[in-house]
């Protein structure tokens, strides 16, 4: 696990695939985008349902997401499709990607005169930067340059026994070599604030945890009300879950045992190597585009329940907490963690997931990507549109 | 009769249970040593691997998850009836 077969890119990032995106600016050019990619086999359709009618805070989460997910390191060309009247325009999101050094082009919908125009002439910039990504060959990198995003969706009972303390033995591992790890799902870490506090690696970044963790809390029973112990009381009593600290524990396993170096917020990218926390809610889809915006070049998504959700960009390994679901989904799952509860030890079962990540950074599709459960990226919001 | 449990950081004293395990079975740890169940501990719960006092921390993952909340034998079931959160959520 030293090194593995990347893409260099102009800004210093490194790239486990070579996709050429196809980016709308605002949701209304989604139809586009898709006409696109039909005919560009190989483009990579970015939908998403934002773009516009937004101010303030989520304006500026949203113009961050974007353009992070345009500068992902997985990209080696971007096609922005614009609609022409939207808040988030073209022209500002192809700028951004553009000083990124990554070859940018745009189609805008009103300027083109209407969908079919736009997508004849997105089709033939699309094929045209598929063939110059085509060129560049991949390149010996050291693993201290990745960056593993976690997550969890649909967890079980056993989830924070087998599949979660699996990945934590991963991501001590990486750590140990220099790379980066980013948790998050800060609804799944309430009750363990003082554990996280603990681990982190100056008094300011504790503060910063605890201010995540309080938040998240307080989002939860805000928006929860009388039902907010549903989350923030144990999951499920009968699974053996016998406090909040041992439900928040099994999901944060995940992360392993190293220092926390930085607190990141949502799509944010991280500036310190090691583990970071990224301030993303519970919600998998919203965390993963989360995960996917900071610069993860792959995640590590575990499951109990067998949730089989990729993301455009970046290959998404399905870790099973159980044999049988493993058995159930088995076109989904990659990696059966279960196996732990029939005798294989932790580290064995972390070992067999080391072993699919190297192959999956060096080209190998994951069962997400094979799949095609890139979907929609779902950014986060945390207010009404106007 | 062996039954097997999971203990999955070495500062636990108490260990998943893999299987239902009834009152009265030898469990056999990863160590070597074995201990006897006091009371029937149900697939995925809790079992405690040291005779516990009121009060005493009860460590998963390497980390307290709650207190006891009154005396624990070794061997026995741990969970919302004996067992205690740390803090007040």
């Amino acid at each position: 696990m030293d090194t593995f077969l990347g893409y260099e890119r102009t800004n210093g990032s490194v790239g486990v695939r070579n996709h050429v995106a196809v980016i709308p600016t605002v949701a209304c050019a989604n139809g586009v985008v898709g006409l696109i990619a039909r005919e560009a086999p190989g483009a990579v359709p970015l939908f998403h349902g934002h773009g516009c009618g937004r101010a303030g805070r989520d304006l500026e989460l949203h113009v961050r997401t974007l353009t992070n997910l345009a500068k992902h390191p997985n990209v080696g060309a971007v096609l922005v499709v614009g609609l022409g009247c939207e808040v988030i325009t073209a022209e500002f999101l192809a700028s951004a990607i553009e000083e990124s050094g990554k070859s940018v082009q745009s189609v805008v919908i009103q300027e083109e005169g209407g969908s079919l125009k736009s997508a004849a002439k997105g089709k033939g910039v699309a094929l045209g930067l598929i063939e110059s990504v085509g060129e560049q060959e991949r390149a010996e990198i050291g693993i201290d340059r990745l960056v593993l995003g976690l997550e969890c969706g649909g967890s079980d009972a056993f989830s924070g026994i087998t599949a979660n303390p699996a990945v934590g033995v991963v991501a001590d591992r990486l750590v140990e070599k220099g790379g980066t790890v980013i948790l998050t799902e800060n609804t799944e870490m309430i009750g363990t604030s003082h554990i996280l506090e603990r681990r982190a690696c100056t008094p300011d970044v504790a503060a910063e945890v605890k201010s995540m963790i309080q938040t998240a809390e307080q989002r939860t029973r805000d928006i929860l009300g009388p039902f907010a112990s549903m989350v923030i009381a144990p999951g499920n009593m009968d699974g053996g879950m016998s406090s909040i600290q041992e439900k928040s524990l099994g999901c944060i396993a995940k992360g392993g045992t190293s220092s926390i170096m930085q607190v990141v917020d949502y799509a944010g990218v991280p500036s310190s190597k090691g583990l970071v926390l990224m301030d993303a809610p519970g919600y998998d889809t919203e965390s993963t585009a989360g995960l996917a915006a900071s610069g993860a070049q792959v995640i590590l998504f575990t499951t109990g329940q067998g949730n089989p959700m990729g993301f455009p960009l970046v290959p998404v390994i399905k870790i099973a907490s159980t044999s049988r679901l493993y058995r159930s989904m088995e076109d989904d799952m990659d990696i059966n963690a279960g196996a732990v509860l029939e005798g294989r030890s932790l580290s064995d079962v972390a070992e067999s997931i080391i072993k699919l990540l190297c192959r999956v950074l060096g080209g190998e599709l994951s069962k997400a990507e094979k799949n095609e459960q890139g979907g929609i990226a779902c950014l986060y919001v945390t207010g009404p549109s106007f | 009769m062996e039954q097997r449990v999971l203990i999955i950081d070495e500062r636990d004293n108490v260990a998943v249970a893999l299987e239902d395990i009834s009152a009265g079975t030898e469990i056999l740890l990863p160590d070597g040593r074995k201990i006897r169940s006091v009371s029937d501990i149900p697939y995925s719960h809790k079992v405690s691997l040291a005779a516990l006092s009121a009060g005493d921390t009860v460590m998963k993952y390497g980390e307290a998850i709650g207190r006891a909340a009154a005396d624990i034998e070794m061997g026995e079931w741990v969970h919302s009836h004996n067992l205690e959160p740390m803090e007040e959520m």
